[in-house]
């Protein structure tokens, strides 16, 4: 029993050692930008653009159900026009970020740890270093600096069609004008409410995408090898995605 | 030259290498031959510090592989090409783009002149005009011609080759024997090749060495190989069955259990 409490505790502990030394190697890559700039819009399509069908599906459904759910809690007992807060507010601090982000685990991390594993097995990433490419350089830093650019972008249009959608619900399917929502919406509206939803998606980005490259730079053995790495990214992402959302509504929610 | 100083190496409880030393001489192509896991990959490895070995030392041009930083093993990678098992070719890219792909880390390159090498490694090694064409396109044969055209463009001053032949008939493995002797007289390069394929042993090396259980066992040009009565490159020669008994560790060794009834 003490044994296997030992031996996790040395994983857990070697993991986190090898995930800082990772981090170290993926700085010291910065000033050879001659090499991860090459990449780097591809890698910004590849996060952005493409994620923003699957982002924008998810908050277009959480839209509708914030508004119907607002309505069903207030039970006539808030003014309705709240329904506009409450969606507003939900979207750009909480659901947007952290729903899209979510989904992203997979679509992002899952095909950034199948990618690399596949070129660390098939000896591709050897290939790359023989032929003197850093493969921090060339394959982690582009993708993590695409996603902490482009996870706020994505979240920004996740964030305006979830109120549009919350908009439509309400004035089609509850008694509310559209001139009450907007007065909802911007009733205890700040810029901090995107700011901290903003701050939050970049967090993310960084995240998935430096997990996703880890695990998948990490992995040994053949197709299961893969796999399990695959697997990994989803979980430890999902995990660290819900720990960082406590994390920054302690630091910047309290102060605020 | 590339020398070997009594490298050490292991994975976790396996010892793999175990005082390798050898050396290799200037312009010289050296074959490394040895039963499966013995550590001939890991071996060459060390030449282009993807490892590092755990005592010893490995020498190119003078200078040893694992005290370089990273600019400095990156020039040094720059002067060396190599040939992997599975070719080891990106899948995402065109073959144009793989064989161009060390080529673009140098500044002094235009893209009309990176086309014109690509195209020249390209018939070096018998593909003229695959430039468009995707690797999951091509048979494995041709994979590993344009992993060799690959390694070739960048106009190396050591070629590295591991198991170039492996899995290939003998047909297509003559072939890649003839671009690597081919390859030799066109860059005048110093190679290193890794195989079990004893025919293709003889056809490209100059000196051939057998590594047994971690270190260089017998080396000998071709013919004092040929001639060699060790009975242990013997029975690697001539793939006896028998001869493989000393080389397995004790808990590789096949126990069969006895059959009732």
């Amino acid at each position: 029993m003490l044994a296997a409490i030992g031996r996790g505790t040395t994983g857990i502990v070697g993991g986190f050692g090898r995930l800082g030394l990772f981090l170290a190697d993926m700085v010291r890559a910065v000033p050879d930008a001659r090499t991860w700039g090459s990449v780097l819009f591809q890698q910004m399509r590849r996060i952005g653009v493409d994620s923003l069908p699957i982002a924008l599906f998810i908050a277009a459904f959480t839209g509708i159900v914030l508004a119907l759910l607002a309505n069903a809690t207030f039970t006539g007992a808030v003014p309705l026009y709240l329904v506009g807060t409450l969606v507003g507010k939900t979207m750009m601090m909480e659901l947007g970020p952290v729903l899209v982000s979510l989904a992203l685990t997979g679509r992002v991390g899952a095909t950034m740890a199948a990618e690399l594993g596949t070129m660390r097995v098939t000896e591709q990433v050897d290939a790359l270093e023989t032929l003197a490419y850093d493969p921090y350089a060339y394959l982690v830093l582009p993708r993590v600096l695409a996603g902490v650019v482009m996870f706020p972008v994505v979240i920004a249009f996740a964030m305006g069609m979830g109120l549009l959608t919350g908009w439509l619900a309400a004035t089609t399917l509850l008694p509310l004008s559209t001139a009450e929502f907007v007065r909802g919406v911007r009733l205890f509206y700040e810029p901090f409410d995107w700011q901290f939803g903003l701050i939050k998606s970049a967090s993310f980005g960084f995240t998935i995408t430096l997990i996703g490259c880890f695990l998948g730079l990490h992995t040994r053995g053949g197709a299961e090898g893969v796999g399990i790495a695959t697997t990994r990214t989803v979980v430890f992402s999902a995990a660290l995605i819900l720990v960082l959302d406590a994390y920054w509504a302690i630091t910047l929610l309290r102060a605020a | 030259m590339i020398s070997f100083r009594d490298v050490h190496k292991s994975f976790g409880p396996k010892r793999v290498l175990q005082g390798f030393t050898l050396d290799v001489a200037d312009g010289e192509t050296m074959v490394i031959i040895g039963y499966s896991g013995t550590g001939k990959s890991v071996a060459i490895k060390h030449v282009v510090g993807l490892l590092d070995p755990d005592s010893g030392s490995v020498e190119v041009d003078g200078l040893l592989v694992h005290e370089l930083n990273r600019e400095r093993l990156g020039e040094l990678r720059s002067r060396i090409g190599f040939v992997f098992q599975f070719a080891a070719l990106f899948d995402s890219m065109t073959i144009a783009e793989n064989v161009g792909f060390g080529l673009r880390r140098r500044r002094d390159l235009s893209e009309a002149e990176i086309a014109d090498r690509v195209a020249h490694a390209l018939e070096l090694v018998e593909l003229p005009g695959v430039q468009d064409r995707m690797p999951a396109e091509l048979s494995g044969g041709m994979r590993k011609r344009v992993g060799l055209a690959r390694a070739i463009a960048i106009q190396p001053r050591y070629m590295l080759y591991d198991e170039p032949t492996t899995g290939l008939d003998p047909v297509t493995s003559a072939v890649i024997d003839e671009l690597m002797v081919r390859t030799r007289e066109a860059l005048g390069v110093t190679s290193i090749v890794i195989t079990h394929d004893m025919k293709s042993a003889y056809r490209v090396g100059d000196r051939i060495a057998m590594l047994y259980e971690g270190r260089v066992r017998t080396v000998g040009t071709p013919d004092e190989v040929r001639r060699s009565d060790d009975p242990v490159l013997r029975g690697f020669i001539e793939g006896r069955a028998d001869s493989l008994r000393p080389a397995l560790s004790s808990e590789e060794e096949l126990h069969v259990e006895p059959v009732q009834g």
